[in-house]
């Protein structure tokens, strides 16, 4: 009797250990961002400096800005999503409606993990072999913009396949009940319904692509040319020609970093990584704040909760 | 008729709709063929005109590409390194991330999904540029300070990677011990286990097949990450001798010496066969995967 008391004082102090191995490990992981996070932002003090911020890079002295890196940045952000959101909507739509279960369908998930899987380094390859080598475009902003979206359409197919099975059946059977063909209930009453999971899954993977670098090094290339927006939209020096050089911010950081020679280079990569943590910050917030507002909305009209937006990789 | 009409117009609609979204979904299967086809075309080239064998890539350690009298292409070295350092990252990252999985489930699921999680969905968003700047900036300083020499290591390495792959295993295997029946907690309390007895006799080896998918992936990602570990590993091209030496990885050689070098040289052609060596390992593991999977469903069958 004694040595089963023992034995039952023994588990239960095994198990208080471990109740307190578990909350050490969960309050370190959030400790360690906040050091990463407050160790980027202190290093990089000072980078909303607007002549940081928006003036030109200087290639030999030091205090030189990252303006064009910044817009790139930005420009090559939104012209990966023009392309690679309807495309992932498409594929989403078909994955959740059409598709019928089988061995093809079977083969296009393999090619979705495939694609997910890829190295980012091995994505670049390929476009430094089509777009620029093949296709002869050189270093380009689009070559760049569909390497991002061969990045992107794995991760956007599985946010927009899920956001679209997740509206419940009933909601759909209602809308065909109603004379409403497959087409109309999927644009009129499944992807309204969708709209929030998307939206929210959308901006977390553009925050995602903001920050991606190892892709781009070969395809939207290490240089930016001098931008003047009075020059016509085909002349390189256009910010918005989409065939020039592009270097974006994250590519900016490695190249400082490997070879950098201005005397600044390390404050401007500290300032320049700030920059793009807090990037991550305000996409994340926004998508939150977005669900948010879009749920408050959507709820009055279709009665059921949507369900909470997923972001893992595979499912 | 005005009905009639309208008709006619849904089918067109409904035609055309379908045929954009199977395109979309088509495409998809297009692209990673092509990628696969374009990158393993320009990978067999030096195997099939260079002379490199490729038994000799994937086993000598001598990678002398721009030596004038003896050129050879031996990819061992880089193929340990990117091996070593994935490894090490997902046996540091691990135990942490299965952690945090059992936390945000049975321990406080309401400060797991208020603090934990969020913080995780940053750390993911996190660009690998800026890990791996930090590793340049913070780690490596750390580590030279510490323990001497140069501090750019494996060791940095793979420090730097655990980091960055602890989100992925983390919410993967959150799912998995989320998916294990409430009915398996409550039969094992019934019996008079412990909350710890509970979790590691019957809610780990419940979500094992999970777990495991998520610790492929996360060694996937691993081996695929390019610049945070190019930036803290040192990049010396020889083998390392312990965990604190300098070495370099697939990923590393392809993003430093591919713009150094022609199109159509046979030092160019090598680094494209590493690029596809890259590649199937990546594709061996997503099949990896897919067998853990297969497994998982007939085990429940």
């Amino acid at each position: 009797m004694n040595n089963k008391k023992n034995h039952n004082n023994q588990a239960r102090i095994v198990n208080n250990v471990w109740t307190a191995i578990f909350y050490a490990i969960a309050i370190l992981v959030i400790a360690l961002l906040v050091f990463i996070a407050e160790k980027i932002i202190t290093m990089g003090w000072g980078f909303w400096d607007t002549d940081f911020l928006f003036g030109a890079p200087s290639n030999t002295m030091a205090g030189g800005g990252i303006g064009p890196q910044l817009f790139n940045s930005f420009y090559l952000l939104v012209i990966s999503l023009i392309v690679s959101f309807p495309l992932g909507l498409g594929a989403g739509i078909y994955l959740s409606q059409y598709a019928k279960k089988g061995r093809f369908l079977n083969f296009v998930r393999l090619c979705i993990e495939t694609m997910a899987s890829l190295p980012s380094i091995v994505v670049g390859l390929f476009g430094l072999l089509v777009f620029v080598t093949l296709a002869d475009w050189g270093y380009t902003l689009v070559g760049g913009a569909l390497v991002l979206t061969i990045l992107n359409l794995p991760n956007l197919t599985r946010i927009c396949e899920m956001a679209i099975s997740s509206v419940s059946a009933s909601v759909k059977e209602a809308s065909l009940g109603l004379g409403a063909t497959k087409w109309q209930t999927i644009t009129k009453v499944l992807i309204p319904t969708a709209i929030q999971e998307i939206i929210t899954g959308v901006i977390l993977t553009a925050g995602r692509i903001f920050g991606e670098a190892a892709a781009l090094i070969y395809t939207a290339g290490l240089t930016t040319p001098t931008l003047n927006a009075a020059a016509p939209l085909d002349s390189p020096v256009n910010p918005f020609n989409i065939f020039r050089p592009a270097e974006t911010l994250a590519v900016h950081i490695w190249k400082l970093n490997s070879e950098g020679i201005v005397p600044d280079a390390r404050e401007i990569a500290t300032k320049s990584a700030a920059i793009l943590i807090i990037m991550v910050f305000v996409f994340n917030i926004a998508a939150r704040l977005i669900a948010k507002l879009l749920d408050k909305r959507f709820k009055g009209s279709v009665g059921a909760k949507p369900k909470k937006v997923k972001s893992k990789l595979i499912s | 008729m005005k009905g009639q009409k309208k008709s006619i117009n849904y089918f067109v609609n409904e035609y055309i709709g379908k045929t954009i979204v199977t395109i979309c979904g088509l495409l998809i299967v297009v692209a990673t063929i092509s990628i696969i086809a374009f990158i393993c075309g320009k990978g067999l080239q030096s195997f099939l005109h260079g002379n490199i064998s490729p038994w000799e890539m994937l086993t000598s350690t001598d990678w002398s590409p721009n030596d004038p009298k003896d050129k050879s292409y031996g990819a061992l070295i880089f193929i340990v390194g990117s091996t070593l350092v994935s490894i090490g990252a997902t046996l540091i990252s691990t135990p942490i991330a299965l952690g945090i999985a059992i936390f945000n489930n049975y321990i406080s699921p309401k400060f797991g999904s208020t603090f934990v999680k969020p913080v995780l969905e940053l750390f993911l968003g996190i660009p690998s540029v800026v890990y791996g700047f930090l590793g340049v900036t913070i780690l490596v300083p750390f580590l030279r300070n510490q323990l001497g020499g140069v501090g750019f290591s494996l060791l940095a390495g793979i420090i730097v990677l655990s980091v960055m792959i602890l989100p992925t295993i983390a919410s993967i295997s959150d799912d998995a011990v989320k998916g294990v029946p409430f009915e398996f907690l409550e039969g094992s309390y019934g019996l008079g286990s412990t909350r710890w007895q509970a979790i590691h006799r019957i809610i780990i080896p419940a979500a094992k097949n999970g777990i495991l998918t998520a610790i492929v992936l996360g060694l996937a990602r691993a081996f695929g990450e390019a610049l945070a570990v190019q930036m803290v590993i040192g990049n010396t091209v020889k083998l390392p001798d312990s965990l604190y030496s300098p070495t370099s990885t697939l990923t590393g050689i392809l993003t430093m010496d591919m713009s150094n070098t022609l199109n159509g040289t046979a030092w160019n052609d090598a680094l494209w066969s590493l690029a596809m060596i890259l590649l199937i390992i990546s594709f061996l593991f997503i099949l990896i995967i897919r067998m853990i999977g297969k497994r998982g469903m007939q085990n429940e069958q």
